[in-house]
């Protein structure tokens, strides 16, 4: 067994020795070395604390191949939520007035949390009283107008149909805001597609820059009335031409 | 056998120090709260830092209305053309950055909080975030 795996090294070695230099200018070179001396029941017997490295030396060279291959790991999760000024990375630490500026996390405490954006739910935020934020810049007694209508717009694709709720945005916006320059106020006259959300456009320019972001996890938050039990998605052209087999 | 050795230890060496570099000398990854908006149309070239506006403050003392339909400010970061000038005459945020509603503009350093050089944007956006271009529809 010593002097096997003594020469299984040695074999190691050897091969790294010649072919290091070569794969530093690019070669690939995938030779194991002494794995073509070693017999068939040389699984069992591989004793990987002896040879700590030689295998340290092979995942290396391995790893040379294309480090393209490496990527196989979840996104990171994000441990830095809320941070402070002086830590968020746009604030200049050599400021002084940076430091006297507002924790996030000082002013969020209690407030409604979610799962994206500031990471607060701003509208149960205000439906629950936790938050009055003025209607009007002086006179903190003016109450927003609030109507309160839904409107149902289907959707070509299987995901379930939009409902756009007028309370939660009359309770922050005027009518101004969005009419008619964002959106014209006419059934029908409004054509919305995700493409243009993304981009900055219609729902977009609210939403995913200031209200709540387009992430896989609030796509219900607009779509969110189910399609109904017997809807098939429409076939598309080409599937009409040229159907399944 | 030791030439390798030696070589992978300055890959490791090499390796070592990229990773100091990204974490300490780079600019660290940026965690701003969402709908931070940096405005620099002007700060940098006149030599002051540039603006960050914090939405998550304000929103929870004014409905968005206030600044976006009454003071006039668009929905586009860097789109109202700010200067300090019509912040003195009382428009933009000079509607209560006055001393009376919220402090006044002797506090430069509190808006002009920015690490100098950032451009105009806005922190966490859709835009910002997408890795590819946006699909483009098929017309018809």
């Amino acid at each position: 067994m010593k002097l096997r795996s003594k020469s299984v090294f040695l074999g190691f070695a050897l091969t790294l020795a010649i072919s290091g230099p070569a794969c530093s200018q690019g070669f690939v070179e995938i030779h194991a070395g002494g794995v073509e001396d070693m017999p068939l029941d040389y699984a069992p017997e591989y004793n990987p604390v002896n040879e700590v490295a030689a295998p340290v030396e092979e995942v290396i060279r391995l790893a040379q191949v294309s480090g393209a291959n490496d990527f196989n790991r979840n996104l990171k999760k994000d441990k830095m939520r809320n941070p402070p000024p002086p830590e968020d990375g746009i604030h200049d630490t050599e400021n002084e007035g940076t430091f006297v500026l507002m924790p996030p996390l000082e002013a969020y405490e209690g407030l409604p949390p979610s799962d994206f954006g500031n990471y607060v739910d701003w509208v149960k935020a205000i439906d629950e009283k936790k938050i009055a934020p003025r209607w009007d810049r002086i006179d903190s007694s003016e109450e927003p107008f609030v109507m309160d209508m839904d409107i149902h717009r289907p959707v070509k694709a299987s995901v379930p149909d939009v409902v756009f709720p007028h309370r939660q945005h009359t309770e922050w916006l005027s009518c101004s805001n969005c009419h008619p320059a964002i959106f014209i106020p006419q059934k029908g006259a409004n054509q919305i597609n995700m493409s243009a959300i993304l981009l900055g456009q219609k729902c977009g320019v609210c939403h995913g820059k200031v209200s709540f972001p387009i992430t896989t996890k609030s796509c219900k938050k607009c779509h969110s009335k189910p399609k109904p039990a017997d809807w098939q998605p429409p076939l598309s052209e080409a599937t009409l031409k040229n159907p399944w087999r | 056998m030791s030439r390798v050795t030696k070589h992978s230890k300055w890959r490791y060496v090499l390796l070592g120090a990229m990773t100091w570099l990204a974490a300490f000398a780079l600019p660290q990854t940026v965690h701003a709260e969402y709908a931070d908006v940096v405005i620099n149309n002007y700060a940098d070239a006149a030599g002051i830092r540039p603006v960050v506006f914090p939405h998550w403050f304000h929103r929870i003392r004014f409905r968005c209305k206030v600044c976006h339909a009454d003071l006039g400010f668009q929905f586009k970061a860097g789109g109202n053309k700010i200067t300090m000038a019509k912040i003195i005459d009382g428009k933009f945020c000079g509607a209560c950055h006055n001393g009376e509603i919220a402090w006044s503009v002797e506090n430069c350093a509190m808006c002009h909080s920015g690490i100098p050089g950032t451009p105009t944007h806005f922190h966490g956006s859709t835009v910002q975030r997408l890795i590819a271009p946006a699909y483009k529809p098929v017309e018809k």
